[in-house]
C-alpha cells in the first residue's frame, strides 16, 4: 500500500480556447497509479478521457491547453516540460495505445522499419541488436513467426494482430506508464479477450501501470483494478473496481452499470439515463449532472458538488449519494 | 464500377507477393496502351543513352558532316553510298543522328530539372503542411503566386535575363516548375499529418524531421510521381519551346526544339522532314511519358483502386 505512486495528477485542467467559447474538456480531474496497477477511466463520448489521456503523454492540440494542475510520473511535474523534454519521455517513459489499430501503423513501412525507428528514437543501438528486440517484444505480445512478421506490412495483418504489433511497440522501451485510449473497442471480442489477458500479465509481470480509457464497463470490469468515472470533464467517483461496481456512490455511475445488458434481466427494458451529455461550453449551474438525475434536489442546481473523500482510495463528488438500500 | 469489375473474369496474377511493389505492378501492365507507352519509353530512353553508338554518324562532329549532303531527301543516299533513311538537314547532318543527340539533351534537361523541381517542391511542401500558420500561409502564397504567371512566361523571362545554357535552362525549368509539386505535396501532407500514425509516432518520441521524412513523405509519394511524370513531359516540350524560340540551348548543344527550328525555314520550300521528324520525336516521347504518368494515376490513386 506504501508504494509510491507511478503517476500522480492533480487538479488537472485542460481548456481549449475555441471562439464559441472556453471549454472545460477536463476540469480539476486529480487520480493516482500505482506500480502495475491498472486504472479504468470510464465515461461516455465527449466526457474528457481522451483529452485527459492526451494531456498526460503532452499532446493536446491547439486551441486547447493545460492550464493548471501538475502531472508528476515518478515525482517529475510533466506539465512543466518543454518540446524536448517531452520527447525524451514519449515512448520512453510513457507510450500510449490507440484506438484503431487499422489507423495507427504506418501503411507504407514495413513493420520491422517502424519498430526499429521506435528504439532508435531513443538508444543509440546497432540495427541488429534493435532488431532482436522488436522480435522479442513482438513474442511477449503473443505473435507467432515473428521474423516473417518484422518483414510484413501492415496491411498483411488482421485487426488483432495489428493492435499487439501496437502493443508491442508500446512496450519496446518498458515505460512507466502506458495509456491505453480504447484499445479494443475496433476488435471483435474473442480477440479483445485475448488482447484484454495478455495485456493484465504484462502489467503484472513488469509493474508498468496502465491506464485503459473505455466506454465499455464490461471490458473494466475484468481487467482494471480501480476505476475513475468521469462526467463533463471531472471524476464524479473513484475506487477500487469492486466497489464501484458493486455499490456505486454517483448516480450516473448507476445508471451506466444498469444500462449494460445483462442476461438475467433478459425481457425486461434496458434501463437509460434520460437526456444527453450536455454541451463543454455551457455547463449548466451547479452539478453537471443535475439535467439527468434522478436524484436531484435544490441545492444540485445551485453549488457544484466537491470531492467526498470516503476511506483511502473512494471518492464521489455528488451531495446525495446513493444509498445502498435503493439498489435492486 | 463494381458491376464492371464482377464481370471481368478473375485478374490474372502476373507477379506473386504481396508487396506494394508488386501489387502495383501487377495493376501497372493491366492497361496495354499504357505497356506499350512504357515499353516505348524505355526504348526512346535507350535509343537516347546509347546514341554515340547507334548512330551511324556524329553529328556534331564536322570532320563527319558534309555540307554536299545537305537537305537530303529521307531515303536518298550521299555520295559515299550511305543511306540518309530521314534525310538530312541544312547543314548536311543526318536527321536520325541528330534526333537521338537530340532527345539524350531533351530527355537529360527535362528529367534532371524535373527531380530539382520535385526534390525542392516537396521538401517546400511537406515543410508548409507539417509546421503550418503563418510559415504555411507564407509558403503557399508564394506558390500561388508563382502559379499565376504560365510556365513558358517565367522561363522566358529568366532565360532572357541570364543568357543560354545548358544549367540555365534546368535552372529555369526548375524555377517554373517546384510550385506545382510544393503544392500537390502540402495537399498530400495536410491529410496525412492529420491521420492517427503519425499521432502514435509523435507518441514514440520521434523527432520532427523523423517524423516528416519518415512517416509522412512516403505517404505522399503516389500523387507525387504522378505529378513527376507528368510535369517532366511538360519540362521536355517547355525546353523544346523555349529552344524554339531561341532563347533556351545553345547551337552547339541542339534540343529536338533547336532541330525543329532550324527546319522550320525549309518548310515553305517543300522540305518537310528537317522539322517534321524532330518534331515527330518530340512527340513521341511526351505522349509515352503522359500516358505511363496516366496509368500510375489510375494504379496509385486509392480513389480508383478496385
Amino acid at each position: 500500500m506504501n508504494t509510491p505512486n507511478t503517476l500522480t495528477v492533480k487538479n488537472l485542467k485542460t481548456h481549449f480556447f475555441t471562439k464559441a467559447g472556453v471549454v472545460k474538456a477536463v476540469d480539476d480531474v486529480s487520480f493516482s497509479v500505482k506500480p502495475g496497477e491498472i486504472l479504468g477511466l470510464v465515461g461516455e463520448s465527449g466526457s474528457g478521457k481522451t483529452v485527459t489521456g492526451f494531456s498526460l503523454i503532452g499532446l493536446v492540440d491547439e486551441p486547447g491547453r493545460v492550464i493548471g494542475g501538475s502531472i508528476l510520473l515518478n515525482g517529475d511535474d510533466l506539465a512543466r516540460k518543454n518540446e524536448k523534454q517531452w520527447r525524451e519521455l514519449r515512448g520512453k517513459k510513457i507510450a500510449m495505445i490507440f484506438q484503431d489499430p487499422m489507423m495507427t501503423l504506418n501503411p507504407v513501412l514495413r513493420i520491422d522499419t517502424q519498430m526499429i525507428e521506435a528504439i532508435q528514437a531513443h538508444e543509440d543501438i546497432s540495427k541488429q541488436a534493435a532488431r532482436q528486440r522488436c522480435r522479442e517484444a513482438l513474442v511477449r505480445v503473443g505473435i507467432a513467426s515473428p521474423d516473417e512478421r518484422l518483414a510484413s506490412y501492415p496491411h498483411q495483418f488482421s485487426g488483432g494482430m495489428r493492435q499487439r504489433v501496437a502493443i508491442a511497440i508500446a512496450l519496446l522501451h518498458e515505460p512507466d506508464l502506458i495509456i491505453a485510449d480504447e484499445p479494443t473497442t475496433a476488435l471483435d471480442v474473442t480477440i479483445q479477450a485475448q488482447i484484454l489477458y495478455e495485456v493484465r500479465k504484462l502489467c503484472s509481470e513488469t509493474g508498468m501501470s496502465l491506464i485503459w480509457i473505455t466506454h465499455d464497463l464490461a471490458v473494466i470490469s475484468g481487467l482494471a483494478d480501480r476505476i475513475a468515472v468521469m462526467y463533463a470533464g471531472r471524476i464524479v467517483e473513484q475506487g477500487s473496481i469492486d466497489e464501484v461496481l458493486d455499490t456505486p456512490l454517483h448516480p450516473y455511475t448507476k445508471g451506466l452499470i444498469e444500462s449494460v445488458p445483462s442476461r438475467n434481466k433478459r425481457g425486461a427494458k434496458l434501463y437509460q439515463i434520460p437526456g444527453m451529455t450536455p454541451s463543454l461550453l455551457n455547463l449548466p449551474a451547479g452539478c453537471a449532472f443535475s439535467s439527468r438525475c434522478s436524484a436531484k434536489q435544490s441545492d444540485c442546481l445551485v453549488a457544484t458538488p466537491e470531492i467526498t473523500q470516503l476511506g483511502e482510495e473512494r471518492q464521489v463528488r455528488c451531495f446525495h449519494p446513493v444509498k445502498q438500500e435503493e439498489m435492486a | 464500377m463494381t458491376i464492371e469489375t464482377s464481370l471481368k473474369p478473375p485478374r490474372k496474377q502476373l507477379f506473386s507477393g504481396d508487396t506494394p511493389m508488386s501489387r502495383f505492378l501487377s495493376e501497372f501492365v493491366e492497361s496495354k496502351v499504357a505497356v506499350a507507352a512504357a515499353l516505348l519509353l524505355f526504348t526512346i530512353i535507350m535509343a537516347a543513352l546509347f546514341a554515340p553508338w547507334i548512330t551511324p554518324q556524329n553529328p556534331y562532329d564536322l570532320a563527319q558532316v558534309s555540307v554536299l549532303d545537305a537537305r537530303m531527301e529521307p531515303g536518298e543516299q550521299s555520295f559515299d553510298g550511305y543511306t540518309f533513311w530521314l534525310g538530312t538537314d541544312g547543314a548536311g547532318r543526318d536527321l536520325f543522328s541528330a534526333i537521338l543527340y537530340g532527345l539524350r539533351i531533351s530527355l537529360s534537361v527535362g528529367v534532371t530539372s524535373g527531380i530539382i523541381a520535385l526534390v525542392i517542391g516537396m521538401s517546400v511542401g511537406l515543410i508548409a503542411a507539417y509546421v503550418g500558420g503563418r510559415t504555411e500561409t507564407f509558403i503557399m502564397r508564394i506558390v500561388d503566386l508563382q502559379l499565376s504567371f504560365p510556365a513558358s512566361l517565367v522561363a522566358l523571362m529568366l532565360l532572357a535575363l541570364m543568357g543560354k545554357g545548358v544549367d540555365k535552362i534546368i535552372l529555369a525549368l526548375v524555377v517554373a516548375q517546384w510550385a506545382y509539386y510544393a503544392r500537390t505535396v502540402r495537399g498530400t501532407a495536410l491529410v496525412e499529418r492529420g491521420k492517427e500514425y503519425v499521432e502514435a509516432v509523435t507518441c514514440l518520441g520521434l523527432s520532427h524531421a523523423r517524423v516528416l521524412f519518415l512517416h509522412i513523405m512516403p505517404n505522399c509519394l503516389p500523387p507525387l510521381i504522378v505529378v513527376g511524370t507528368v510535369q517532366t513531359a511538360h519540362a521536355i516540350a517547355l525546353e523544346a519551346t523555349l529552344s524554339f524560340l531561341g532563347v533556351g540551348l545553345p547551337q552547339t548543344e541542339p534540343s529536338l526544339g533547336l532541330l525543329i527550328a532550324n527546319g522550320f525555314e525549309y518548310v515553305i520550300s517543300g522540305k518537310y522532314w528537317i522539322s517534321i521528324f524532330p518534331g515527330i520525336a518530340l512527340l513521341i516521347t511526351v505522349v509515352s511519358i503522359n500516358l505511363v504518368g496516366d496509368q500510375l494515376r489510375d494504379v496509385l490513386n486509392p480513389r480508383l483502386r478496385k
